[in-house]
């Protein structure tokens, strides 16, 4: 989240103090991401040493002083709000990595950390939409913040989903079978001979892409 | 008070080697005023356990209470009975019967079950008015849209004096707003102290829900623990 372009939009409806942007700011995200003071200063201090606001020099530092946008600043928000964030590149997920490594490990049950995840994460949700049933905190903006919470825990969600069903085709398919280089607990473990792993296949041409989403080989 | 109690309900088709285990020997308890999420994926056993709950499907072993009757003790004139008074149930696909209004729709329980005709009709206005459809009570399923018909079947499943709401998938074909809308309809019956079951695959409509239990392969392999206040969530994001 971009508090550098959050606090231009609010100057651009006007000059305003200080104090004034933290607490519009937090209004306008629904309270949902609220901001220390100082945050709101450094970054103040930034975007006058960029040139994108001015300050009213008259006063010293502090909650009195005021601030407006300037011309460039203007501009700098618009290109802002039309350029979209970089959603190619996946970041490197904390949750696939322990998954992957899960697979690895064969002591481990993947599919028991795939459900010791998906309880946390369905419990973070219920928190979530507790505060939306919450009728008397309904406004809008709240709304529309804790809605973007849901959805990227949903999605977090659906994947956990999704690698679980793979096991599980994986296992129907090949009960005692090497997955992806690890093992799974399955009922017929240990009973079959494992599979060498990766035995006479040619290694697969995607390092790049297996590094960049952080699967360890 | 528990509405409804599954001890130890498990259920086979077939026999011998082509015998496939739907449930097994499943534990469940939905208190007045709690909705309960069941959340598993397809064929995991979850609308199973929603049929032999509202007494649609017997179980194999195993025995279900509801209002702490035993189901294996009632003939099957007492179980239907039990559908038309106590048990609501709201399906995926809304099952309105297409010849009769939405009123209609909402008051034929109450009609079935000896009601004299004025009262199920001016109950069945009560509940369309309190989902706010008091104005489309004349319409047709056909004549109304998605979530419109889903308010429907929901009314029809909360009339009366209904006490276990049973629903499977109740915003499986609705958008995102209009799944949510069914999901503050639910709760508001269970504020109102209805036990309800929702079966979903979907964490954000299991999220409504003050315990949610996950299923696997016929088995409860796992459940939520009571949310935490949700305070904690503001606090914490202060620190982000």
């Amino acid at each position: 989240m971009s508090v550098r372009h959050a606090l231009l939009a609010l100057l651009s409806e006007g000059p305003k103090y200080g104090l004034q942007l933290r607490q519009e700011f937090e209004e306008g995200t629904g309270e949902v991401w609220p901001l220390n003071v100082g945050q709101v200063y450094t970054t103040l201090q930034r975007l006058e040493r960029d040139g994108l606001v001015v300050s009213d020099n008259s006063v010293e530092e502090g909650p009195q002083k005021g601030f407006r946008i300037t011309e460039a600043g203007r501009l700098e928000l618009d290109r802002w709000l039309r350029t979209p964030p970089d959603l190619s590149l996946p970041p490197r997920d904390e949750l696939v990595i322990k998954v992957l490594v899960g697979l690895k490990l064969p002591a481990v049950d993947v599919r028991e950390v795939i459900q010791a995840h998906r309880r946390y994460v369905v419990e973070v949700m219920q928190q979530w939409t507790r505060l939306k049933e919450d009728e008397a905190r309904f406004d809008l903006n709240f709304a529309l913040a804790v809605d973007a919470e849901l959805f990227r825990l949903d999605a977090v969600a659906r994947w956990l989903d999704a690698a679980d069903g793979r096991l599980q085709r994986q296992l129907a398919e090949a009960p005692a079978a090497d997955v992806a280089g690890g093992r799974v607990a399955g009922p017929a473990q240990g009973e079959a001979e494992p599979l060498p792993a990766e035995s006479g296949q040619p290694p697969l041409p995607l390092p790049k892409a297996r590094r960049r989403i952080g699967v360890l080989r | 008070m528990s509405v409804l109690v599954l001890e130890k309900v498990s259920k086979s088709y077939g026999e011998g080697a082509t015998q496939v285990s739907a449930l097994r020997e499943v534990d469940l308890t939905v208190d007045a005023g709690h909705l309960v999420a069941i959340m598993g994926p397809s064929g995991s056993g979850k609308s199973t356990l929603l049929t032999i709950a509202g007494s649609l499907e017997e179980p194999s072993s195993g025995e279900v209470l509801v209002l702490g009757r035993p189901l294996s003790k009632m003939s099957r004139a007492e179980k239907a009975q039990l559908r038309r008074r106590t048990i609501g149930f709201v399906f995926q696909d809304f099952n309105l019967l297409p010849g009769l209004t939405a009123a209609e729709n909402v008051s034929l329980p109450l009609e079935l079950d000896g009601i004299p005709a004025r009262r199920a009709r001016e109950a069945a206005a009560a509940a369309l008015d309190e989902l706010g459809l008091g104005p489309r009570g004349a319409h047709f399923p056909d004549q109304l849209s998605g979530g419109e018909r889903q308010r429907v079947a929901i009314a029809r499943a909360v009339v009366g004096s209904r006490q276990l709401l049973l629903a499977d998938e109740p915003s499986g074909a609705l958008d995102s707003v209009n799944g949510e809308a069914v999901m503050r309809l639910i709760r508001k019956a269970c504020h109102r102290g209805v036990a309800a079951v929702v079966v979903t695959h979907d964490a954000q409509l299991a999220s409504w829900a003050d315990r949610v239990v996950f299923i696997r392969d016929g088995q409860v392999v796992d459940h939520t623990a009571s949310p935490p206040d949700p305070d904690q969530l503001l606090a914490q994001s202060e620190h982000r």
